[in-house]
């Protein structure tokens, strides 16, 4: 590989770019996972019984989880709650998408990725927080159900999951709009036109001929929406209530609060199997590999 | 069907737009709380007292250090691992792609806390450098990205020409490829710079005792919530649109040009 970067670009700048490629890949990547796995598998000790005879790897942290109810059922809740999130945002996004790729006109497509784009760019939190004055028990959403007459008393809606849905959806719904976007706009317009031609319904053209060709569009939103949910710190602590807790939150209690780093990064390295399951078998039902997701 | 997609549009924008829209309207509402209802009278006053917080001044510079700190790292990696991946055939690739693309899908809390726990055994706890680590780890990656998609579209007969005509490869790096990827690298600077400034998951663990203008926000939201936050964003939002227009404008203007490179 160096033989290769040499000739191209001579000794010193091949050696400068496997340098930082290195340093990147296994001091900043790799090793701190490996660490944090090697952490998970270890008894939290004191300073001094570090190397002692109590010292040795152990399954105990992981079976924390399963012995305790609450944080397991936060585990499940979380899992979930990140699906729904993210079948959720793919409904939503889909109908935009295709607006985008094939309706619109390319003066309007520009101005709508434009509009898109702007509050994407605007910070996770504040738009968390726009939501949290939005859904306040004295906000303007209440207020305005209650002057329509539809309910007659303030509902806590930052009291429940509902919130916490709400915001994860509006957080990420670019991760999906993007790339379903990208592969629908890749499909031939003659398709869908020879589609109604041959006498095929607005449903049946879609199930038949835009959703097939958008698969890869779907995996890849779907992986970066359930990573973003299921990953997710701010949403959960602004807009849930303690009785609707993320699973990153216990995380972050055991590190924070618990001052049990062991336990919590063995807690941590479930989130990552659970993403990385999720995404494995995202790939496998939608048949892409990771080359289509980079896009 | 075309009438009923279009009005979906229309409402999915409102959507998209009326949480910025009233929480930029809270700012002006001359109540104790963030809200628009009841309004209780217009005033500034919120602008004033943001100017006069020292805390949220300190959490400003350490976040425009961090982001500096983040390009000086990351942009010269995603530049470097393009260039990788560009030039390097091997059987090993497949596997070095994959650990590249790694951090862009893994959450960013785990990145976060990875590198917390790597750091302390050489006893550097959390703070102002572990963030530029944490968060330069998962933004060289998508500096990487806009780096290669230039970087495939690059007509290597250039490079050879230059080095025919007698220059070293050093010179051919300097004077062809660099400026060739200048646009490139220079939207990826400002993707990585706001990324970085807005980034919040990996920056909770790794963070410590200082403040960055995200946690500093967050903080707020849970204690000793006032408008002032809200006119704190409302200036972000529009440091941001600004930034995001500026952004859009040059990027299609350049994919104009390019568009007519590719017509001759």
């Amino acid at each position: 590989m160096f033989a290769q970067l040499k000739a191209r670009f001579g000794g010193p700048l091949a050696m400068a770019m496997l340098t930082l490629l290195g340093m990147w890949l296994i001091v900043m990547v790799t090793l701190p996972q490996l660490q944090m796995i090697d952490y998970s598998l270890r008894p939290n000790l004191l300073p001094a019984e570090v190397g002692g005879p109590k010292d040795g790897w152990t399954l105990d942290n992981y079976v924390t989880l399963f012995n305790n109810d609450i944080h397991r059922g936060i585990f499940f809740k979380t899992l979930w709650s990140s699906i729904l999130v993210t079948v959720l945002t793919l409904i939503v996004s889909y109908p935009l998408a295709y607006y985008l790729a094939k309706v619109a006109t390319p003066r309007q497509a520009a101005l709508c990725l434009l509009m898109l784009i702007v509050p994407f760019w605007i910070n996770e939190i504040l738009r968390t927080y726009s939501w949290f004055i939005i859904l306040a028990f004295r906000g303007p959403l209440n207020e305005i159900l209650l002057a329509l007459g539809l309910i007659e008393r303030p509902i806590r809606f930052l009291n429940g999951d509902a919130g916490v849905m709400v915001g994860m959806v509006y957080a990420y719904i670019l991760f999906m709009v993007f790339p379903l976007y990208n592969a629908i706009e890749s499909l031939d317009d003659n398709q869908i036109r020879a589609a109604r031609d041959l006498g095929a319904g607005t449903l049946r053209t879609h199930r038949r001929i835009v959703i097939p060709h958008a698969k890869p569009g779907i995996a890849t939103g779907s992986i970066m929406t359930f990573m973003l949910a299921a990953g997710s710190y701010a949403v959960p602590a602004l807009l849930g209530s303690p009785g609707s807790r993320w699973f990153t939150q216990i995380i972050y209690n055991w590190f924070f609060e618990g001052g049990n780093w062991n336990q919590g990064a063995a807690y941590a390295f479930l989130l990552l199997v659970l993403c990385i399951g999720f995404m494995s078998l995202v790939m496998k039902f939608f048949k892409v590999g990771l080359g289509d997701i980079a896009k | 069907m075309a009438f009923g997609l279009r009005f979906y549009i229309v409402v999915f924008f409102l959507y998209l737009f009326l949480p910025l829209i009233v929480m930029a309207a809270a700012t002006f509402n001359d109540s104790r709380f963030p809200t628009i209802t009841p309004w209780d009278g217009t005033t500034l006053r919120w602008f004033g007292e943001l100017w006069a917080d020292g805390g949220m001044w300190q959490a400003l510079s350490n976040s425009l250090l961090v982001a500096t700190g983040v390009l000086c790292l990351a942009v010269p990696i995603g530049i470097s691992s393009a260039l990788f991946l560009n030039t390097v055939s091997s059987r090993a690739k497949p596997f070095i792609y994959a650990l590249i693309l790694s951090p862009l899908l893994t959450p960013g809390v785990i990145i976060g806390i990875s590198t917390l726990i790597f750091w302390r055994q050489f006893g550097v706890s959390g703070g102002i450098f572990l963030t530029v680590l944490g968060q330069a780890t998962f933004i060289a990656a998508y500096v990487m990205l806009m780096v290669m998609a230039r970087l495939q579209r690059f007509d290597r007969t250039m490079e050879r020409a230059a080095l025919d005509l007698g220059a070293s490869q050093w010179q051919m790096f300097r004077r062809i490829l660099l400026p060739y990827l200048k646009p490139a690298i220079l939207s990826a600077a400002v993707i990585a710079f706001l990324q970085s400034f807005e980034n919040y998951n990996t920056t909770l663990f790794v963070v410590g005792y200082d403040t960055t203008l995200t946690v500093y926000i967050a903080s707020k939201v849970r204690t000793g919530l006032t408008p002032a936050v809200n006119a704190l964003g409302l200036v972000l939002i529009l440091i941001t649109v600004a930034f995001a227009v500026i952004y859009e404008v040059k990027r299609r203007r350049e994919q104009a040009s390019l568009a007519r490179l590719s017509r001759q």
